[in-house]
């Protein structure tokens, strides 16, 4: 019996390039396995075997998308692969991206089936759950060995073309496709306990979540902007030197507020980057391109705008709970609000 | 109100002579049983058949499925107000005849009746393939008007699940278990610190041949009341209607209602089931404001700290589960809802045709519109004509081999909607 | 974190390199940005073209505050 022919994608720092550093990392195609792929072959046994591991920055890929896809669609077919596997991703944004996209494409373009393992809140999520198979991860590389378990046997079931079952036989997150399956609890049952659970404050999980319209209707535009007073936000994590208020490099519990009147610009040194999740060296060099205040002060100064308003408010976007920076968020809206602010420009990175 | 329940099991079914239940065994005279229908001259024929499980045969169209039961003790008999005289059922005690049911089959009425395949990947989907079988494969009288054939046949496997049940009325129960509900003052003083539970049972209420019947009352023409769980062990309701056959609750579903056997599992334990509320699905938005603000009104008036709700049918009626769901929430009582799901065959559309965000817990069926082949089975009890017809099936459902293509919808309780059944979707 | 800014009914807008991920998530005003660790600015070019660039890109962003939409809407 011949072995399944898999191909497994990475990024720079699970192949063991350099971290954030090195997320510039050109596409390159490695033979066999490298990294996670070295557990996912002790799951495959006899059964299948990576082939080649095609390995990427995850700045290179989201920067370079179409020629980067293009290339790695290449390498794919020529290696004849049953299967991709992407990642896991876990909670790394771009990562999750490159992976969503790659998996997506090499299905949709050469008919292979694909699967990537990232955690619920993963921005390739919501992109991509619907396009491929994506495996529900920890939020870190602690979930590596939990997240290889899962992988590896749908990996095996995709590439044999057998049916796949529903999210929560297979361990995927739905993918907005409704899949019948037996439990081993009749609904009546199913129905009782989960009952009681609600009426006790337990967790519970229903078995269909009702589908939310989350969709926010578009403020009114500014009418007066040469009176108007705007705000910067960000979630690029740019904070005084030194973080005094010690915001999280990831999964920030915390925002900072901080002031820049009477500044023409943010100067270097005097300011700094606290998200983890991009390469610091050019925000640190020039925090205005994360925050852009001294343009504002400029469009200011010449009339365009009425007036930048004194305060800024920061957080660090890297894995950081939803539920949280709607937390934060909210607050900051309120504050905003309180101050008579007319518009935000929230900055991302 | 106490009842206690003597289950007889049904180890084997066959014709004969004279009728008898006896060690298990239940022997029918067909002529006789044949004879007793034919008293309705609405009925031109009926031929009594048997199906067992395991064996390579196909039912259809299946109207109702019925489990013979007798009164022992207490007031009334089964099916008040409809075989039996009107009166208070739910107490003394009732035997149950386990492992067999009465099938009601023939000339399709409407477009929904269903498919019951004792053998083979359909058998997985309904309850009824593991049942000994009586089946009554009824042909109307010349020109009867759709809605008096349904009610010809109704009244056939109902008369004759009762007359099979006479047949039990000086046997030893093999087990037997007794369901008690307090009155409201009672069972506070019982369980002062159980939640109160109610179950919020909705019926089908769309017209003409979508029905059931409360103690023989249309239920489109009731408000929202309360009922003893036991009065439904009595056959207080019975179904009337022929809706998609895969969330239609049988008059079996409605004696073994699995919602009240759950409750009644954990009262007194972890829980007070407090009754049941019956609501209806009418077809007229004012009736479906009413009934749900009744519903809800029962609901705070009862004292009850959580529900569970059940729906029967789809479509319209996804309207009435959620306004039920969201006006019972909004009064503070905490909801679970069964139903299920019509996500098209490549389980992609939006499952309810309604939907609100207080509906957080909820329990689902499947997908009625999973698509399924049947293979061909060596026998069919009824007639394969109207495959093609059913809802869930379509032109191209019966293949040449005699196998069938078609939705999940056209089998006899596959996607029941008070969590019969282990079936379920992600 | 736009959204809930956007629910205090501030018009604001989202100045963002992975677009896509804007979309999804729900924003109604977005800003295409030009890299991730630098979205305004580039580190190949000299301070005065860099700044040049970022008053090009904030410039887009309050022009979009300006403009009524009423569907999610990317100011290229």
């Amino acid at each position: 019996m011949e072995k399944l022919r898999v191909v497994h994608y990475i990024n720079q720092f699970y192949a063991g390039i350099g971290g954030e550093e090195k997320a510039d990392t050109p596409a390159e195609l490695r033979t066999g396995a490298v990294g996670p792929g070295l557990a996912l072959t002790a799951q495959f046994g006899e059964r299948a075997e990576i082939v080649a591991t095609i390995v990427c920055g995850d700045s290179r890929f989201n920067e370079n998308m179409e020629e980067t896809t293009a290339q790695i669609l290449a390498w794919v077919a020529a290696q004849r692969a049953d299967v991709l596997i992407a990642g896991p991703a876990f909670n790394a944004g771009r990562y999750g991206v490159a992976c969503g996209t790659v998996c997506s494409e090499v299905t949709e373009k050469l008919g292979i089936p694909a699967v990537t393992g990232m955690y619920v809140e993963n921005p390739g999520v919501d992109m991509y759950r619907d396009k491929t198979y994506i495996i529900s991860t920890k939020n870190s590389a602690a979930g590596m060995r939990d997240a290889v378990k899962k992988m590896a046997p749908l990996a095996l079931k995709l590439a044999l073309h057998e049916r796949i079952g529903a999210s929560v036989e297979e361990g995927y997150l739905p993918r907005g496709e409704r899949v019948n399956f037996f439990e081993k609890e009749r609904g009546s049952l199913r129905a009782v306990e989960m009952l009681l659970r609600k009426l006790h404050g337990e967790t519970f999980e229903t078995e269909y979540p009702m589908p939310s319209f989350d969709r926010v209707a578009p403020s009114p535009a500014l009418k007066d902007l040469s009176h108007a007073k705007i705000a910067l936000v960000t979630s690029g994590g740019i904070v005084p030197h030194g973080n005094p208020d010690r915001i999280e490099a990831s999964s920030a519990s915390r925002f900072g507020e901080y002031c820049i009147a009477g500044l023409d610009t943010l100067q270097s040194g005097d300011w700094e980057t606290a998200h983890g999740g991009y390469d610091p060296v050019y925000a640190n060099a020039d925090p205005n391109c994360v925050l852009p205040a001294d343009a504002l002060r400029r469009l200011e100064k010449e009339g365009v705008i009425g007036k930048l308003h004194d305060l800024f408010y920061s957080t660090v976007g890297n894995g950081t709970a939803v539920a949280s920076a709607k937390k934060f968020a909210q607050e900051i809206g309120r504050r905003l609000l309180d101050s008579g602010v007319d518009a935000v420009l929230l900055t991302s990175t | 109100m106490k009842l206690e329940l003597g289950y007889l099991r049904v180890t084997d079914l066959r014709f004969g002579s004279p009728s008898a239940f006896c060690n298990g065994v239940l022997t029918i005279d067909a002529e006789a049983v044949r004879a007793m229908i034919l008293e309705n001259d609405k009925v031109a024929d009926v031929q009594l058949d048997i199906a067992k499980p395991g064996e390579s045969i196909r039912i259809t169209p299946v109207k109702d499925v019925i489990q013979p039961r007798i009164k022992i003790e207490g007031p009334g008999g089964m099916f008040p107000g409809t075989i039996s005289k009107v009166d208070t059922v739910g107490s003394g005690k009732t035997y149950v005849l386990e492992g067999m049911s009465v099938v009601t089959a023939g000339k399709i009425v409407g477009f929904q009746e269903g498919i019951i395949d004792m053998s083979g990947p359909g058998a997985d989907y309904t309850p009824f393939s593991r049942l000994l079988n009586l089946v009554l494969v009824i042909t109307p009288a010349e020109g009867l008007p759709q809605h008096e054939y349904e009610q010809a046949v109704r009244s056939a496997g109902l008369k004759t699940a009762v007359w099979i049940g006479e047949l039990a009325r000086n046997a030893v129960p093999d087990r037997s278990m007794i369901y008690e509900t307090p009155g409201i003052r009672e069972g506070m003083a019982l369980y002062p610190d159980l939640p109160r539970v109610g179950y919020v049972m909705m019926l089908q209420s769309q017209g003409l041949l979508h029905d059931t019947y409360v103690y023989g009352v249309d239920a489109k023409r009731i408000l929202p009341t309360v009922l003893y769980p036991t009065e439904l062990m009595d056959g207080a309701i019975i179904s009337g209607n022929c809706v998609s056959a895969c969330d239609k609750n049988t008059t079996y579903h409605h004696l073994n209602n699995s919602v009240i056997e759950d409750l009644y599992a954990k009262h007194g334990k972890e829980l007070n089931f407090v009754g049941v509320i019956i609501t209806n699905e009418n077809v007229y938005l004012a009736d479906k404001q009413r009934s749900s603000d009744f519903t809800a009104k029962l609901c705070e008036y009862l004292g009850l700290d959580g529900a569970i709700i059940s729906q029967e049918g789809f479509g319209n009626p996804d309207t009435d589960l959620i306004m039920n769901c969201r006006k019972i929430e909004a009064k503070g009582i905490k909801t679970v809802i069964i139903t299920d799901e019509y996500a098209g065959q490549d389980g992609r559309s939006q499952s309810l045709a309604d939907s609100d965000p207080a509906a957080d817990a909820c329990v689902t069926g499947g997908n009625a519109n999973m698509v399924i082949t049947l293979p061909p089975m060596d026998r069919v009890i009824g007639t394969l004509d109207y495959v093609t017809r059913i809802a869930g099936g379509n032109q191209n459902s019966l293949q040449p081999d005699g196998s069938i293509v078609a939705e999940l919808q056209v089998i006899t309780g596959a996607t029941n909607e008070t969590g019969f059944n282990r079936l379920s979707a992600r | 974190m736009v959204k809930e800014i956007e629910r205090t009914g501030l018009p604001v807008v989202h100045i963002c390199t992975v677009t896509p991920i804007s979309l999804t998530v729900g924003a109604n005003r977005i800003v295409p940005a030009v890299a991730i660790p630098y979205p305004m600015g580039n580190p190949s070019l000299d301070a005065g073209k860099q700044f040049a660039l970022r008053e090009q890109i904030v410039r887009k962003a309050l022009n979009a505050l300006t403009t009524e939409v009423t569907e999610q809407t990317v100011f290229d």
